[in-house]
């Protein structure tokens, strides 16, 4: 097995890296949905997001290395990390689906909440003093208001639908909810960023996330869930259990086979 | 340090940099590239005189998008800068359409072979994200070939103005120009484009998103 890299702790680097890794592992789930997407045209849908993502999940990566300074490429970054390493937000790990099986309402849910998330950052991040991250955010906003007018499309048209669909999508709004506390949960890494002009600290994007979300559940006939105390850490290394298999398929043919390629 | 785009090369720097020529040299002969280099031999022989910058733009006005092959790089305005550079080599800016476009490394590849092709290497590829690629970009014959190949062309993008959700401008069938039609993905065959299909004349037709 090839030996894990870390990356040395600096504040621009865990910025960058998390928005890397989010993309990276978010990208990974919608991938499992190749061939296997309720109708030919979802799975076209979801994996041009997926191809997307891992597009700017790339970028991203590349420019976290280049920040670290210790020569890691892309690819390393994305093979030879273990679990703890990783900094994406736990709503892009979580399975495509509860309790084992494979949901499309939770998919087209957490798409909805993370690309709207994601918009907003990358419009800020579009004025980064980083030019080549205000490069990278530049495009990928573009790319994130297709993946959020899709999303938005499924979600009002499941929750507001048959008596299944909406049972289903609102099922999936109180299983991902209490995550999104993550995405607006700001730390030294965030005020760092704010402060250097890097870019924002996510706390500033929660208003307008949750005014653009609750346009459409209204739509959707969704109800906001209470509350949670639940807070989850993912962007900080505490992981759920689910990663580690994500990440034992993702990885394992780079730590089997060093360097491979085809 | 790059030259300016405009800069006229010097003949001598011309021939020095592109060997053997086939726009002056002897003995062109049948190579692997031998019919489509006697068309750029032609075309480019119709440029003698003018600068390498001239010729370049004019070859790549002959490469096709791998995944729209109606469509040349020039077309789809993916090419944002030809230079000459202090060492020799041809600089050609490249500006990629999405950011996970697979189809990059296979335009990068055959910009190259088709400049090489015409002796106006060596070339060298540079990847330039900013400004971002829009189809504001795609030229006014990139539209016309895109409608003649069955694809609608996008509108204009207005990127500040919020997606529409659920209701939507509809989209002129690129066959029977009608503009009862109905879009059935937003995800075409490539992320470029959405899937459309029209109610008027019942053919499917994909859509060039403006982006």
């Amino acid at each position: 097995m090839t030996q894990s890299i870390v990356i040395k702790p600096n504040a621009d680097a865990q910025y960058v890296l998390r928005l890397a890794d989010t993309c990276l592992i978010w990208s990974h789930r919608l991938s499992e949905w190749c061939g296997h997407a309720p109708v030919l045209e979802e799975d076209i849908a979801l994996a041009n997001q997926a191809l997307d993502l891992l597009g700017q999940a790339r970028a991203l990566l590349t420019r976290a290395g280049q920040i670290d300074g210790q020569g890691f490429d892309e690819d390393q970054l994305a093979y030879l990390r273990d679990e703890g390493d990783f900094v994406n937000v736990t709503l892009a790990e979580l399975p495509n689906g509860m309790n084992g099986q494979r949901d499309f309402a939770f998919t087209v849910l957490r798409n909805f909440v993370l690309s709207s998330w994601a918009l907003l950052i990358w419009q800020h991040l579009a004025s980064s003093r980083n030019t080549e991250l205000a490069a990278i955010a530049g495009k990928a906003a573009k790319e994130a208001r297709y993946h959020r007018e899709h999303a938005a499309d499924w979600v009002i048209r499941l929750g507001d639908g048959s008596d299944e669909s909406a049972r289903r999508m609102a099922a999936a709004l109180e299983r991902l909810w209490p995550t999104t506390h993550e995405l607006f949960d700001s730390d030294e890494v965030d005020h760092a960023a704010a402060s250097s002009g890097l870019g924002p600290a996510w706390s500033v994007l929660r208003e307008a996330w949750l005014a653009d979300v609750e346009a459409v559940f209204v739509e959707a006939t969704l109800a906001l869930p209470p509350k949670s105390a639940y807070r989850s850490e993912a962007k900080r290394g505490v992981h759920t259990e689910h990663m580690g298999r994500l990440l034992a398929e993702m990885q394992t043919l780079q730590r089997s086979y060093p360097g491979g390629m085809w | 340090m790059s030259k300016a785009f405009t800069a006229l090369p010097a003949r001598a720097a011309v021939d020095e940099a592109t060997t053997p020529s086939p726009l002056w040299g002897e003995g062109w002969g049948e190579g692997p590239r031998a019919a489509q280099a006697s068309r750029l031999v032609t075309l480019t022989q119709s440029l003698a005189g003018q600068n390498r910058t001239d010729a370049a733009w004019h070859v790549l006005a002959d490469v096709p998008d791998p995944e729209v092959p109606a469509l040349s790089v020039r077309d789809l305005g993916i090419v944002r800068g030809v230079s000459e550079q202090d060492d020799g080599a041809l600089e050609i800016v490249l500006t990629p359409t999405y950011s996970g476009c697979p189809a990059v490394e296979v335009i990068e590849a055959d910009i190259v072979a088709a400049l090489d092709a015409a002796s106006l290497g060596p070339v060298r590829v540079r990847t330039q994200r900013a400004p971002a690629w829009t189809t504001d970009w795609i030229s006014d014959a990139g539209r016309r070939k895109l409608r003649e190949y069955g694809i609608a062309p996008p509108g204009p993008t207005g990127d500040s103005a919020p997606i529409r959700i659920v209701r939507r401008e509809s989209i002129a069938c690129p066959r029977c120009a009608s503009t009862n039609t109905e879009r059935l993905s937003a995800f075409g065959a490539t992320a470029c484009k959405a899937l459309y299909r029209c109610i008027a004349c019942r053919e499917p037709f994909e859509h060039f998103k403006p982006i």
